[in-house]
């Protein structure tokens, strides 16, 4: 069975139609990139499948099953995690516990009153054990307003990392990042587990077609083509929607 | 006949509270500011309006002074305290209400702490012969001019450039400033706007329902229940809540009167049960 | 670093330390009215971090604390006045009452944010000011419950009888906020704790990661409200009277002020502010009745100047002297 599914999402509100009739299946496993102009919906699209945003008609499944009506947190219990276009960090909190508060998500402890959080020590190890294995460990007890926009957006994949999930949306993880940290980054996705369902918005064409294995794209809440690298490379209604029809392809 | 009364009783009321609702929709539909400083301007209008008819005799000039005098109150407010928190909550609900604390105080410091009453503008003076029974005509005054209110805040919403921008929230001010408007003119004058209405719902009450300390909290507390049913930043909601509660209070205080402020609580309940962000509010 | 941090904390123990043997010896260096000005401190201090739970932690600013402070005080001065409760029954009751309309005014108030979260727990906190206001053959109206009894600990041989005395008063009123004011601590830095400062970071963030946020938000309304109410027993205790002034938005801004006066999120800036507020008002009402003019520019005078709080202030000084 299919990983996410989604089956004629649309999204208005006001009388703006974000997002039309947008279907697609990811198999498990699969990197999924989506692409697209500004406008077109992409983060409608994973507000949608994460539950952050209602429907306004369509479906999601999620291993086969309806989760349409299910809210965001639990869509989150049942294995499926995002990162955010906009930085979505605990900006008071330090590095440190914003990971402990990803890894307590799935923790027994989570609604625990009395006992002490620092107690934990398993919990604090595995934080401490997941931002040194990323090399982030000088900026653990700094505050996430803090760090470097680079470090932001690498704790802000970590946070999603944390809780081991089956389906991992990624909403243009490599933004803004210099040439090094876009490196960095690509590791760090490119590290994860084979088994994991990836979804990644992403603007730099590069990296889109080195990580994906099929491309949907999309156009002003529309789904334009979807296919294998090849076919949305050599797609020239692709080229258009990005150049304009006026330019040559590249 | 004691239905019809009592209803023209409650609707007279909601046009009061109408304007004060209307102001406070109108500023925070913009400005996101919610002004705890409202009563206060309701009271203050009253007073001001109260020693201007006392020293002058004339009605008229006591509801523009009182408004004017108000919405001047609300520019310096807005210019000075309020413009450097924007979208800063906290500090917002600080300074309108230290400022409805300290205007509450001056208040009583310079009109005394006895509850008085405007005498009403000699057209209005006296009761009207309406079918089989007699009424105050200053109220159905009241019922009028509060329509005609609507009407024209309805034409400023609809039909201006000015309504154009309040409708569309000023919420990207880099946009709004490319398309050549001056966001902070916008924002003080809404601002005086919203504190001229009050002031005006003040001293046109003050010949029906009397100025006097305490008032304040207590229209304040009834404006907020008119927005919670009607919805906040939403004309048609500050109306139809302004006369859902003018009928609720003064069934209220007939039937209950120990416990008139329940029969308020019960619909705003409902309301936050059912659809929080009011009848009309958005999203 | 860890050099300052064990300074930190070594000071902060003695601090700590200093002030336990302070309170626990004060009846002993005070005459019984300023003993009297202690008590209100030492409740107003448990109000305060009360709300901070709710503020501080939680990120959810409130206009209708007072709410659980009053229904708690009226239910334990009906049964000890009306049904000669004892402060064993009497108290628990306070509790419940309070916890039960925090529940009530939580389920309603909760499904919004913001600006819109202040109002609606203003307007409901205030319409049952009105509800205590007008019920007068419940409430007494605006004339109160008078000469509601101190409690009665049953144990008159080991000298625990009735509380009438100031200072066996006290050291009640001491134990019991003490014992509220550990609680909140264990509770801030629990996993709960933790969660709740994050739903204030990042509510969205927190929902990707999976919480159920709401249920957070509502144990720490229930929280806030109840300790609130075990503030507003002692309240009714000490002043022996409860009257609709206890409900008053006046006194949830009160309060609201003593939280950011004290810096909010560190449970002991908001005790310090309560108790300075407290000692404010009475050296204020001792010069004038005009103390509304006074809170209210005190207001302004923190929105404009320290808007962090003391603690704030503190800190910031801290860090320019290294």
């Amino acid at each position: 069975m299919t990983a996410l599914a989604a089956d004629m999402l649309s999204r208005n509100f006001g009388g703006v139609h974000a997002l039309t009739d947008v279907s697609l299946a990811v198999e498990p496993g699969e990197r999924r990139l989506i692409i697209g102009p500004n406008g077109a919906g992409k983060t409608t699209l994973f507000n949608m499948l994460s539950g952050l945003m209602p429907v306004s008609s369509g479906t999601v499944r999620l291993f086969g099953r309806d989760i349409t009506q299910v809210p965001a947190y639990e869509r989150a219990r049942m294995g499926l995690a995002r990162t955010f276009q906009i930085t979505n960090l605990f900006p008071r909190l330090t590095v440190l516990e914003n990971v402990l508060l990803a890894l307590l998500s799935t923790d027994e402890s989570a609604f625990a009153l009395h006992c002490r959080m620092a107690a934990n020590h398993a919990l604090v190890e595995k934080a401490e054990a997941l931002l040194a294995k990323w090399n982030l460990t000088p900026i653990t007890s700094r505050t996430a307003k803090e760090i470097s926009y680079g470090e932001q957006r690498q704790v802000d994949l970590i946070l999603a990392m944390a809780v081991e999930p089956k389906v991992l949306l990624l909403d243009e993880p490599t933004a803004g990042l210099s040439a090094a940290e876009v490196v960095r980054v690509v590791g760090m996705i490119r590290s994860l587990p084979k088994d994991m369902t990836i979804l990644v918005i992403e603007h730099d064409m590069d990296v889109a077609f080195d990580l994906a294995d099929r491309i949907t794209v999309l156009n002003q809440g529309r789904l334009l083509v979807e296919g294998d690298v090849e076919t949305v490379r050599n797609d020239p209604r692709v080229t258009e929607i990005y150049l304009g029809a006026d330019d040559e392809p590249c | 006949m004691f239905w019809v009364i009592q209803a023209l009783n409650g609707i007279s009321f909601g046009m009061l509270l109408f304007m004060l609702a209307a102001g406070l929709s109108l500023i925070y539909g913009l400005m996101k500011i919610l002004n705890l400083t409202h009563g206060s301007f309701y009271l203050l209008g009253g007073y001001v309006g109260l020693t201007v008819v006392h020293t002058t005799g004339s009605f008229v000039l006591a509801v523009l002074a009182g408004s004017c005098a108000v919405a001047l109150i609300g520019i310096v407010m807005e210019r000075f305290l309020l413009r450097r928190f924007h979208l800063q909550e906290l500090p917002q609900v600080l300074i309108t209400f230290g400022l409805l604390f300290i205007f509450s105080d001056l208040a009583i410091l310079i009109w005394g702490g006895n509850p008085q009453t405007m005498p009403k503008p000699a057209w209005f003076a006296t009761s009207v012969q309406l079918d089989g029974f007699v009424y105050p005509s200053y109220r159905l005054f009241i019922i009028g001019f509060g329509f005609v209110i609507a009407a024209l805040l309805w034409w400023l919403q609809e039909g201006t450039r000015v309504g154009a921008m309040l409708r569309a929230g000023v919420d990207d001010e880099e946009i709004a400033r490319a398309l050549g408007i001056n966001v902070s003119l916008l924002f003080t004058l809404v601002f005086a706007l919203g504190a001229f209405l009050a002031a005006l719902g003040g001293v046109m009450g003050g010949p029906m329902v009397g100025i006097y300390p305490g008032a304040d909290f207590e229209v304040m507390l009834l404006g907020f229940v008119v927005v919670i049913i009607g919805g906040l930043g939403s004309l048609k909601g500050a109306l139809v809540g302004a006369l859902t509660v003018g009928l609720l209070d003064n069934f209220g205080k007939v039937f209950f009167p120990e416990l008139a402020l329940f029969t308020i609580f019960a619909p705003m309940a409902l309301i936050l049960a059912v659809r929080p962000t009011g009848l009309f509010g958005r999203e | 670093m860890s050099a300052t941090r064990n300074l930190n904390s070594r000071s902060l123990a003695a601090v700590v330390l200093l002030g336990a043997v302070v309170l626990l010896l004060l009846p002993h260096l005070l005459p019984p009215y300023y003993l009297g000005l202690a008590v209100q401190m030492l409740v107003f201090a448990l109000f305060a971090m009360s709300l901070d739970l709710l503020i501080g932690y939680g990120g959810m600013a409130s206009l209708g604390h007072a709410a659980y402070f009053g229904v708690a005080a009226y239910a334990t001065g009906l049964t000890a006045l009306r049904l000669h409760w004892d402060v064993w029954l009497a108290l628990p009751a306070g509790l419940l009452a309070a916890a039960l309309t925090a529940v009530l005014f939580g389920l309603l108030a909760l499904r919004t944010r913001g600006s819109y979260f202040l109002m609606i727990t203003l307007a409901l906190s205030q319409v049952l000011w009105g509800v205590a206001f007008g019920w007068r053959s419940l409430t007494g109206g605006d004339d109160g419950l008078p000469e509601v009894p101190r409690p009665d600990l049953g144990l008159p041989n080991l000298g625990l009888g009735p509380l009438t005395d100031s200072i066996p008063f006290y050291y009640f009123v001491l134990f019991f906020v003490t014992l509220g004011a550990l609680l909140l601590v264990r509770i801030v830095n629990s996993p709960f704790g933790h969660a709740l400062r994050g739903i204030r970071e990042s509510e969205t963030r927190m929902l990707a990661l999976g919480f159920n946020v709401w249920r957070y938000k509502l144990t720490a309304f229930v929280l806030a409200g109840t300790f609130a109410g075990l503030a507003g027993c002692l309240y009714v205790y000490f002043n022996r009277f409860v009257s609709p002034d206890y409900i008053h938005v006046t006194r949830s801004a009160e309060v609201l002020l003593m939280v950011i006066l004290g810096g909010a999120g560190t449970l002991i800036g908001p005790a310090i502010g309560a108790a300075l507020i407290v000692l404010l008002q009475n050296v204020v009402s001792g010069y004038t009745e005009r103390w509304l003019i006074v809170i209210g520019t005190i207001y302004i005078l923190v929105a404009l100047f320290a808007p962090d709080g003391l603690i704030g202030v503190i800190r910031r000084l801290r860090r320019r002297t290294p």
